[in-house]
C-alpha cells in the first residue's frame, strides 16, 4: 500500500493541482482576473443570493383563471350553438370546470358542432393530433361539458410558458442585473434577482396581469359615477383606476385589445407637460382603431387596463395613423412602468407571489466576513489538536486538511454550483469531519505498532484495513447529503453540496496524499510519529 | 500528549443507567413536543420576517406596541446580535397567499414613520400557506427517507440485527434534536431539517465505525461473551470516536461563535448532534447488540468482508 508507481503519483498530483487551480481565481479580483492567461480558469464561486444580496421570488400562476376563462368562452360557444339550432335551454350553469344545462332535441349533429368550434377556438393550445378537446356526457334532457383532462393540462403548461416568457420581458425591461427566470414544477416560476435587496417595484410590476383594452363608454344610460345603478346587458361598471369609488359604465365589447400594441414609449404630453405614455398599433390594431374612432367622434372611448379605466378621453377626430397616448394623472415612474407592461405584453392569468426572500448586500458580506472568519479560527483549532494527538501524522493530516479545503473551493468552482451561508456552515463542517478519514487510519496505525508490527507493517496495515470503515461511514454521510439535495432548495441546497463535496475530497486525500506524504517519508518514520510513546 | 488508546472501560456495565437516561431524555422530548411543541419559523408556520439596522438603539417594546397597532395579529420584536439589529416576524395573515406580500409595505411604512433613525433592511422573508405547507412536509419526508435510507444501507452492508440497533440510535437522536427545540423554544426553521440530517448521517457514520470493528471482532474472537466483545469493540474505537468529535466540534463551536447570527440555530442544533450521536453510538447503538442476537458464525470469505 505505500508503493507507488510514478504514473500514480503523477495522476494524484495531476488531480489535485488541477483542482487547486480551479480554486485559484477566487483569491483575486474580477479586474486581475482579465490579465491571466487564457488557458487559466476564470471561474469563481457562485455566491446565493444570501451571500451576494438579492431576491428570490417563487411566484404561481393562478391556473384556476386559466380554467375559469375557457369555461366562459365554452360557455359562450355552446349558447351561440343551442341558439343558431333554435333549441331551448333551461337550467344553465356554469361551475368551475364544466357546463351543464337542459334542452330537448340534443343529439349527435349538434354535439359535433359544439365540439368542431370548440376545437376551432383551441387551435394554439391542441396537441397534434387530438379529436376533441370535450367530453360531453348526456343522460336524457341534461347534458354536460367537460374539458378533457388533457386539453386542461395543456391549457395551463401553455399559460405557464408565456407567463414565463413575459416575465423574463417585463424583467429584463427594468435591466437587472443577471437575472434568472425558471420554471418550477407545473405552474410556478422561481425568479432570482441578484443585487436587488427591494424589489417592492418588480413585484408590483409582476403583480399586474397588463390586459389592456379599449372600449366604449356606454352614453346610452344616464348615471351617477358614485351611486351607479344596475349595467345594461352588453354593459358593465368598471371602476377609474385612480379613484375607486368613480365607476364607469362601458361596453363590454372590446373594440382593440392590447396583443395589438407593437410599441409603448413613457413620455411627456408637449402642452400639459404631464407624463404620458404614447403607443403604436399594429397593421390589424391600427385599422380596428381607426375604423372606431371614425366612427365614434364625440364619444369618450375608455382605455380599460386589468378591469380598471385608466381615463376616458372624448374622440375628437379619427385616429387613423394607429398610434395615440395614453395620460392618466400618473407620474412619470408610473408612465414608464404603464409603459414596460404594455411593451411586454399581457399575461394570460394572474401572478401570484407564494415566497420572498430578500437579502441586503450589507447582510451577506457580513455573512462571508463571519463565515470566512468561523473557518479560519476553526480551521487553526483543528490543526492544533491533530497536531497534539497525532505529531508528525497529524502534521500530514493537516497539510491534506488545507489541500482539501482548496479543492473543496475548486471543485465548487468548476462546476459552478452555488455557495451559501449553510454552504460555508457545510465547509467549516468539512473542515471538522475531514481529519475522520485520516483519525481512523491512524488508529489502526497505533494498534498494529501496539500489537507487535514494526512501522512500516503497521502503515501498510492500517490503511488497508481502515479502507472498508472509511467508505462506510463516509456513505451514510453521503446518502444524508443527497436525501438533502433533492429535498431542499435555496440556501439549504446549498449545505448538501459543500457536504457532499467535502465527503469526496477528503476520503481522496486520505488515500492518496495523506499516503504519498507518508510513503516519502517510510523509511524514517518512528512510533512517535504517530503520537505513541516509545514504551507503549 | 493526548492517549486514549487501549482503554478498558467497562461501558456495558452502565448500560442500565444509560438505558434509563435515554429514556427519560426521550419521554421528556415527546412531552415537551405535546407539551410546548416546536417553535416553528417562518419556513413552516408562514408569516413574515424583516431583519432591520439602525443608526440608533432603538427602545424594543415602544417599536413592538406600535407595530401592534397594526392590526396585523401576533408582531414578535427582538434584538438580534447586537442592540441596532432587530428582528420583527409577522405572523400569517388570513386570506391566502395573496395578502401575505401587504405585510412587508405596511411594516415597511410604519417603521419610516414611526423610527426617526436611518434603517437599513437587511433581510426579508414572506413565505405563504401554501409553501410553508410544503416545506414542513417535504422536510419530514426528508426525514423520514434519511433514516430509512440508512437502515436499507447498514442491513446490506451488515446484518438485520446491526440495521435495527443503529436505526434505533438515530431515532433516539433525532428524537432527542427535536425535543430540544422544544425545550429550549429555539425557532425550528428549514436550516434545522438540514442541521438534523446531517445529524443521521454523522451520528450514523460514529455508530458504524463501532460495528465495523464489532464484526470484526466477532470474527477474531469467535468464542468471547458478547458484553465482553461489545466492550472491546467501543474501546478499540473510543480514541477515534473521540477525536473525530473534538475536530468535529471545534468546527462547530468555532462556527457558533463566530459564524454570525443567521445560522445559529443551526449550529447549536449540530453541536447538539454531535454530542447525542457521540453519545448514542458508544451507550445506544453497541449495548443495544447484546440483546438483538447477533450472528456468531461470520463467514470470513464473504463478499461483504472487503477489509481483507
Amino acid at each position: 500500500m505505500l508503493y507507488f508507481s510514478n504514473l500514480k503519483i503523477f495522476s494524484v498530483l495531476a488531480v489535485i493541482i488541477i483542482t487547486l487551480l480551479f480554486a485559484v481565481p477566487n483569491f483575486f479580483g474580477k479586474d486581475q482576473l482579465e490579465t491571466f492567461p487564457n488557458f487559466f480558469p476564470k471561474q469563481q464561486v457562485n455566491l446565493g443570493l444570501d451571500l451576494q444580496g438579492g431576491s428570490h421570488l417563487l411566484l404561481e400562476v393562478d391556473t384556476k383563471e386559466i380554467i375559469k376563462e375557457r369555461v366562459e368562452n365554452l360557455n359562450a360557444d355552446v349558447r351561440r350553438v343551442l341558439k343558431k339550432n333554435n333549441l331551448n335551454y333551461s337550467n344553465f350553469k356554469v361551475s368551475n370546470d364544466s357546463l351543464k344545462f337542459i334542452v330537448e332535441g340534443f343529439n349527435s349533429e349538434i354535439q359535433k358542432e359544439i365540439s368542431e368550434l370548440s376545437m376551432s377556438n383551441s387551435q394554439n393550445i391542441l396537441a397534434m393530433g387530438d379529436q376533441t378537446n370535450l367530453i360531453i356526457t348526456q343522460e336524457e334532457n341534461t347534458v354536460q361539458i367537460n374539458f378533457t383532462e388533457e386539453f386542461i393540462k395543456q391549457s395551463v403548461s401553455n399559460a405557464v410558458a408565456q407567463s414565463l416568457e413575459i416575465v423574463r420581458r417585463r424583467i429584463d425591461e427594468l435591466g437587472t442585473r443577471e437575472p434568472s427566470i425558471q420554471r418550477q414544477g407545473s405552474s410556478r416560476i422561481i425568479i432570482q434577482l441578484p443585487g436587488i435587496d427591494d424589489p417592492d417595484r418588480i413585484k408590483s410590476l409582476l403583480g399586474q396581469t397588463a390586459k389592456l383594452t379599449f372600449q366604449l363608454v356606454d352614453t346610452s344610460v344616464n348615471f351617477d359615477p358614485f351611486n351607479p345603478s344596475k349595467a345594461p346587458i352588453g354593459s358593465e361598471i368598471l371602476a377609474s383606476d385612480a379613484d375607486e369609488e368613480f365607476k364607469y359604465i362601458v361596453k363590454k365589447r372590446i373594440m382593440v385589445g392590447g396583443e395589438n400594441l407593437v410599441d409603448a414609449q413613457p413620455g411627456f404630453d408637449p402642452q400639459t407637460n404631464e407624463p404620458i405614455v404614447s403607443f403604436r398599433f399594429d397593421r390589424i390594431g391600427a385599422t380596428k382603431f381607426g375604423r372606431v374612432t371614425q366612427q365614434n367622434v364625440g364619444k369618450p372611448f375608455a382605455i380599460v387596463l386589468d378591469n380598471k379605466v385608466i381615463s376616458a378621453p372624448v374622440i375628437r377626430e379619427a385616429i387613423l395613423g394607429g398610434s395615440g397616448q395614453i395620460s392618466g394623472g400618473f407620474d412619470s415612474e408610473e408612465a414608464n412602468d404603464l409603459a414596460i407592461l404594455l411593451r411586454a405584453g399581457a399575461l394570460p392569468a394572474p401572478l401570484i407571489i407564494l415566497e420572498e426572500r430578500s437579502v441586503g448586500p450589507d447582510l451577506g458580506a457580513d455573512s462571508i466576513e463571519a463565515g470566512q472568519f468561523a473557518a479560519i479560527i476553526g480551521f487553526i483549532a483543528v490543526i492544533i489538536f491533530m497536531i497534539f494527538v497525532y505529531r508528525y501524522f497529524g502534521l500530514l493530516a493537516d497539510i491534506a486538511l488545507i489541500i482539501n479545503l482548496f479543492m473543496v473551493l475548486g471543485v465548487l468552482s468548476l462546476f459552478q454550483a452555488t455557495l451559501t451561508l449553510p454552504g460555508i456552515a457545510g465547509i467549516i463542517l468539512t473542515i471538522g469531519m475531514a481529519v475522520d478519514a485520516n483519525v481512523l487510519i491512524f488508529e489502526r496505525v497505533k494498534e498494529e505498532i501496539r500489537n507487535g508490527s514494526n512501522m512500516m507493517n503497521a502503515v501498510e496495515n492500517g490503511y488497508k484495513r481502515a479502507l472498508s470503515t472509511i467508505l462506510d461511514a463516509n456513505i451514510t454521510t453521503l446518502i444524508a447529503a443527497i436525501i438533502l439535495f433533492f429535498m431542499a432548495s435555496g440556501p439549504v441546497r446549498g449545505f448538501s453540496i459543500t457536504l457532499a463535496i467535502g465527503i469526496f475530497t477528503s476520503v481522496f486525500t486520505a488515500f492518496t496524499f495523506t499516503r504519498l506524504l507518508i510513503s516519502f517519508n517510510a523509511k524514517r518514520l518512528k512510533p512517535n510519529f504517530v503520537g505513541l510513546s516509545k514504551n507503549a | 500528549m493526548l492517549n486514549i488508546s487501549g482503554t478498558q472501560i467497562n461501558f456495558l456495565k452502565v448500560r442500565v443507567i444509560t438505558f434509563i437516561l435515554s429514556a427519560i431524555l426521550i419521554f421528556l422530548s415527546i412531552g415537551a413536543f405535546f407539551v410546548n411543541g416546536l417553535n416553528f419559523g417562518i419556513d413552516f408556520k408562514g408569516g413574515t420576517l424583516i431583519e432591520i439596522e439602525t443608526s440608533q438603539e432603538i427602545e424594543i417594546s415602544g417599536l413592538r406596541d406600535n407595530l401592534n397597532t397594526l392590526e396585523l395579529g401576533d408582531v414578535q420584536v427582538q434584538e438580534f446580535g447586537s442592540s441596532k439589529n432587530l428582528l420583527i416576524r409577522v405572523e400569517q395573515q388570513l386570506g391566502g397567499d395573496q395578502v401575505q406580500q401587504d405585510v412587508v409595505q405596511i411594516v415597511k411604512d410604519s417603521l419610516g414613520s414611526y423610527l426617526s433613525s436611518d434603517i437599513n433592511f437587511r433581510r426579508t422573508e414572506v413565505v405563504g400557506p401554501k409553501v410553508s405547507g410544503e416545506l414542513i412536509q417535504s422536510g419530514a419526508i426528508a426525514i423520514f427517507v434519511a433514516v430509512f435510507a440508512m437502515l436499507v444501507y447498514i442491513w446490506f452492508r451488515f446484518e438485520w440485527q446491526f440495521s435495527l440497533g443503529a436505526v434505533l440510535a438515530l431515532v433516539h437522536d433525532v428524537i432527542l434534536t427535536i425535543g430540544v427545540f422544544c425545550i429550549t423554544q429555539l425557532e425550528f426553521n428549514l436550516p434545522i431539517i438540514a442541521a438534523i440530517l446531517t445529524i443521521v448521517g454523522y451520528s450514523m457514520n460514529d455508530t458504524v465505525v463501532v460495528y465495523d470493528r464489532v464484526r470484526e471482532n466477532l470474527r477474531k474472537y469467535r468464542s468471547k461473551e458478547i458484553t465482553d466483545l461489545l466492550n472491546l469493540s467501543i474501546n478499540d474505537t473510543l480514541s477515534r470516536t473521540i477525536v473525530t468529535s473534538v475536530t468535529t466540534l471545534l468546527a462547530l463551536l468555532s462556527l457558533f461563535i463566530f459564524g454570525g447570527e443567521v445560522i445559529k440555530g443551526f449550529t447549536f442544533a449540530m453541536i447538539w448532534g454531535v454530542i447525542v450521536g457521540t453519545y448514542s453510538s458508544i451507550f445506544v447503538a453497541a449495548p443495544l447488540l447484546r440483546y438483538l442476537d447477533v450472528k456468531r458464525e461470520w463467514n470470513t470469505t464473504s463478499a461483504v468482508d472487503s477489509t481483507r
